[in-house]
């Protein structure tokens, strides 16, 4: 054990209704979940469909576009594995199958006069560890 | 069709703990013990007369355990700082169903001091931990700004909107001897404070104190043997729609819109006779918007609304006269504070104290706000 390690974040541990999920972020090919009884999609992911209860879901790749729903961008933070990247941006994404995903936005300058509500975003794979990777968004078209 | 609780029951009782504010020698439970003595007292009761009791943040058994309190009806409702607001609908209800006589309702948090709090960590599968934490949200600050810079782009409400607020509710905090934060501030003090997630700065966010709060309920009957003037619950409304702040259904509107209509359908009250208006502060947004889901103003206009100090001492908005979470206090879970100040308006206990009294208060809005704008807690009281 290494007395100098840097910080660590927090990383998502899946249960048995979500590991399909995390598997595919991982695999670089995000799928969501749909309901077969009522065609809608679900985030995040369910055993039961929280628009008319069936449990008959699917998953089906996702297109990963969608913009940005709404964003804060963060200066402080109790951790110091994400107070040591201040200043980040936090971004609700609507994606384009309609339903609403947390996640971080990147390749664009954490300023609120580059990252705007409606901004469309693709998603891109960030491995946080051998394990564990994570879905990010960019501006579509930005290089990052 | 709701049965109507038509000023059966009354607040007979409110108290802070004995010191609020930095308390670093009292565990949170002893906040609870304290404020919920003094709330007897206050209102001629004794601790033998309690037979319901209602707390949020610790379980009802250590309270009961706490205060050698055995309830015959016992609620431990907890959806955050509105909790204690909900509170006083479950314990009207109980008191005019005849299943408890005498309600005490207690909070209590160490939230500066961490004395005697459980601890913060949440499952690492949760879905929070899942679906939230590993981008790095603070909270609960992050979501609430989150939602804020939905609005500011649906509604074109503007920071020095939300500014007013917490100006305005300096204000009264500057006449309020028990109120943390008391040097006035302007509008540029806010814009120009540290930022902490945009785009709230310092100011735009609530304190974290110590503090413990009671309230107690009994018949509208019974209280006329009590030592106060009974304040009467004539509405009440709760709900909530959402945990995670990325499952909020719509991230400009909130369960404040049931709760308010349901509150102010059952006192049959209007908006233009209420007297005083105790919102729930825990950021300057979350009252901008309450004030819109209550039905104060249009959608999108509660940033006009707060503007040029409508809601100051002398304005034609009486608000968060106690200084609010933003400068008074606030704990972690603020809404029993704002039910103890809306009472205290209406008794006139401040009659002396020039326009720290809200003059010939009548009738109160009381509104709680709970987790990342989840759970939403509305009262309508009136002096009896
Ligand atoms: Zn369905």
């Amino acid at each position: 054990m290494s007395g100098t390690s840097a910080p660590q974040k927090p990383l998502p541990v899946a249960d048995p209704v979500t590991k399909p999920f995390w598997d595919s972020v991982k695999r670089q090919a995000m799928e969501l979940q749909r309901c077969n009884a009522c065609g809608k999609f679900i985030f995040y992911p369910r055993g039961i469909c929280p628009h008319c209860l069936s449990d008959d879901l699917a998953w089906q790749p996702a297109q990963g576009t969608g913009e940005v729903h709404a964003f804060t961008i963060v200066h402080r933070h109790p951790n110091p594995a994400f107070a040591g990247e201040v200043p980040y941006v936090v971004a609700l994404i609507e994606l384009t199958e309609g339903v609403r995903m947390l996640s971080n936005l990147v390749g664009v300058a954490a300023d609120p006069a580059e990252v705007k509500v409606g901004m469309p975003v693709e998603v891109v794979y960030e491995a946080m560890t051998d394990e564990v990777t994570l879905p990010k968004f960019r501006p579509v078209g930005s290089r990052q | 069709m709701r049965r109507g609780i038509e000023g059966k029951v009354a607040i007979v009782g409110v108290a802070e703990s004995d010191r609020i504010g930095r308390v670093p020698d009292v565990p949170a439970i002893l906040l609870h013990a304290q404020a919920a003595r003094t709330a007897l007292a206050e209102a001629g009761l004794k601790r033998e007369d309690v037979d319901g009791l209602f707390t949020a943040g610790v379980s009802t058994l250590e309270l009961g355990e706490y205060l050698g309190i055995e309830p015959v009806y016992t609620d431990g409702t907890a959806v955050g700082g509105s909790s204690f607001v909900i509170h006083i609908a479950h314990a009207a209800l109980a008191i005019m169903n005849g299943w408890c006589e005498v309600a005490l309702i207690t909070h209590g948090e160490s939230g500066r001091s961490r004395v005697g709090m459980p601890a913060r960590a949440t499952a690492p599968d949760s879905l929070a931990s899942q679906f939230e934490v590993p981008y790095g949200i603070p909270q609960p600050v992050g979501a609430y700004a989150m939602a804020c810079t939905r609005h500011m782009a649906e509604y074109g409400t503007t920071h020095e909107q939300l500014a007013e607020i917490a100006v305005s509710t300096r204000k009264w905090a500057t006449l309020n001897p028990k109120a943390m934060m008391r040097d006035p501030i302007t509008v540029e003090d806010v814009l120009n404070a540290r930022p902490i997630t945009y785009p709230f700065t310092l100011l735009d966010c609530c304190l974290v104190t110590d503090a413990g709060g009671a309230v107690v309920l009994t018949s509208t009957e019974r209280a006329r043997d009590c030592r106060q003037t009974p304040v009467a619950v004539l509405g009440v409304g709760e709900s909530h729609d959402h945990s995670l702040i990325s499952q909020m259904p719509s991230m400009t509107s909130f369960a404040a819109k049931t709760s308010g209509r349901r509150a102010f359908e059952m006192a049959g009250v209007r908006h233009d006779e209420l007297d005083l208006a105790m919102i729930y502060d825990s950021f300057t947004y979350t009252v901008l918007l309450t004030l819109e889901e209550l039905g104060f103003c249009a959608k999108g206009e509660g940033g006009e609304f707060v503007s040029g100090g409508r809601t100051a001492p002398g304005g034609p908005f009486p608000m968060n006269t106690n200084g609010g979470g933003l400068s008074y206090n606030h704990p972690g879970m603020y809404g029993i504070f704002a039910i103890i100040e809306a009472v205290r308006q209406l008794r006139h206990d401040y009659a002396d104290q020039g326009i720290r009294q809200v003059k010939d208060a009548k009738l109160a809005v009381v509104h709680g706000t709970g987790g990342v704008l989840s759970s939403a807690g509305t009262a309508i009281l009136a002096r009896a």
